[in-house]
C-alpha cells in the first residue's frame, strides 16, 4: 500500500490510514522528500489518525520524515495521533524530536502558515 | 478461544502478528489501551525475530490463573540468541536502535515477562497481559 501525498495550499499532507510496514515506513519518507522538492513545499503535514500501533521503529521513521524535511526547509507537523497511542508511546519513552505536534489536521495547518509567515519575513 | 501461532519469517508478518494480537486482546475484552499495549509489544518483539533471527514464531493464548484472565504470548526463534541478556535488558545495549529498545519497550507494557535464551541455539519470550 502506497501512500498518497497531497498538495494542500503551500504544504504536502500524508494521511497515513492503515498499519505500514517498515518498507512502506520508508518509502513514505522517500515520497515525503521527493515532492517537497518538486512542489517546493513549505511545510508537511503528517497525519497519523488511523495509526493503531506507533512502536519503536515507527517512532525513528516519523522523527526522521520531520528531521530530514526540517533539513530541507519544510517544518513537519504531525497531527491525529490517537490518545491510546500517545499514552503507550510515553510509557516506551519515545520521543519524536525535531517534530511538532498537532491536534488535527485543521491546527496543524494553522501552525505551518504561521511558521511559514514567520519564515517569510 | 484457539492458540493462534504467527509464523515470522517477512516483515509484513510483523504487520499480521500485530493485528492478529490485537484481534484477540478485543475478543478477551481488553480496553483501547490494553490493545494498543499489547499490539505494540508484540509489534517489538516480532521486529526484533525478524532483525535478530531471521524467523520465527508468535504464538498467542488465553492465559487463566486463579482469578482473571489474560493474554499470552510465546515468542521463539532459533537464532543466535543474546549474549548479554543482562546489559541488554539493563538499556546497555542499542538502547535506542537495536534489541534493546524492544525488549525493554515490551517488558514495560506486558505485566508478565521471561526470557530464555542460550547463545548459538535461540531465544524464547513469554508475556502475559491480565483483563484488570
Amino acid at each position: 500500500m502506497s501512500i498518497p501525498v497531497l498538495r494542500v495550499e503551500e504544504f504536502l499532507l500524508a494521511s497515513i490510514q492503515d498499519a505500514l510496514t517498515d518498507s512502506e515506513a520508508l518509502q513514505l519518507k522517500r515520497n515525503i522528500l521527493a515532492q517537497i522538492r518538486r512542489s517546493r513545499a513549505r511545510g508537511v503535514l503528517l497525519d497519523v489518525s488511523g495509526v493503531d500501533v506507533v512502536d519503536s521503529f515507527t517512532a525513528r521513521i516519523l522523527g526522521s520524515i520531520g528531521d530530514a524535511a526540517e533539513l530541507m526547509g519544510a517544518p513537519t507537523v504531525l497531527v491525529g495521533l490517537q490518545p491510546e497511542v500517545a499514552m503507550t508511546m510515553v510509557e516506551l519513552g519515545l520521543e519524536l524530536q525535531g517534530i511538532t505536534t498537532a491536534l488535527n489536521i485543521d491546527r496543524g495547518l494553522h501552525m505551518l502558515r504561521a511558521l511559514a509567515g514567520e519564515r517569510n519575513r | 478461544m484457539a492458540d493462534r501461532h504467527v509464523p515470522i519469517a517477512h516483515e509484513a508478518d510483523i504487520v499480521t502478528a500485530r493485528r492478529q494480537a490485537r484481534d484477540l486482546a478485543i475478543e478477551l475484552g481488553f480496553d483501547v489501551l490494553g490493545q494498543v499495549h499489547i499490539a505494540t509489544a508484540v509489534s517489538e518483539l516480532a521486529r526484533n525475530i525478524i532483525q535478530y533471527a531471521g524467523n520465527g514464531e508468535i504464538t498467542l493464548s488465553v492465559a487463566h490463573d486463579e482469578r482473571r484472565r489474560g493474554l499470552a504470548l510465546t515468542c521463539s526463534d532459533q537464532g543466535p540468541g543474546i549474549a548479554n541478556l543482562d546489559l541488554v535488558l539493563a538499556g546497555g545495549i542499542s538502547p535506542v536502535r537495536g534489541r534493546g529498545r524492544g525488549l525493554t519497550g515490551a517488558r514495560a507494557l506486558l505485566d508478565e515477562f521471561r526470557i530464555e535464551t542460550v547463545p548459538g541455539r535461540g531465544t524464547t519470550i513469554w508475556g502475559c497481559k491480565w483483563l484488570t
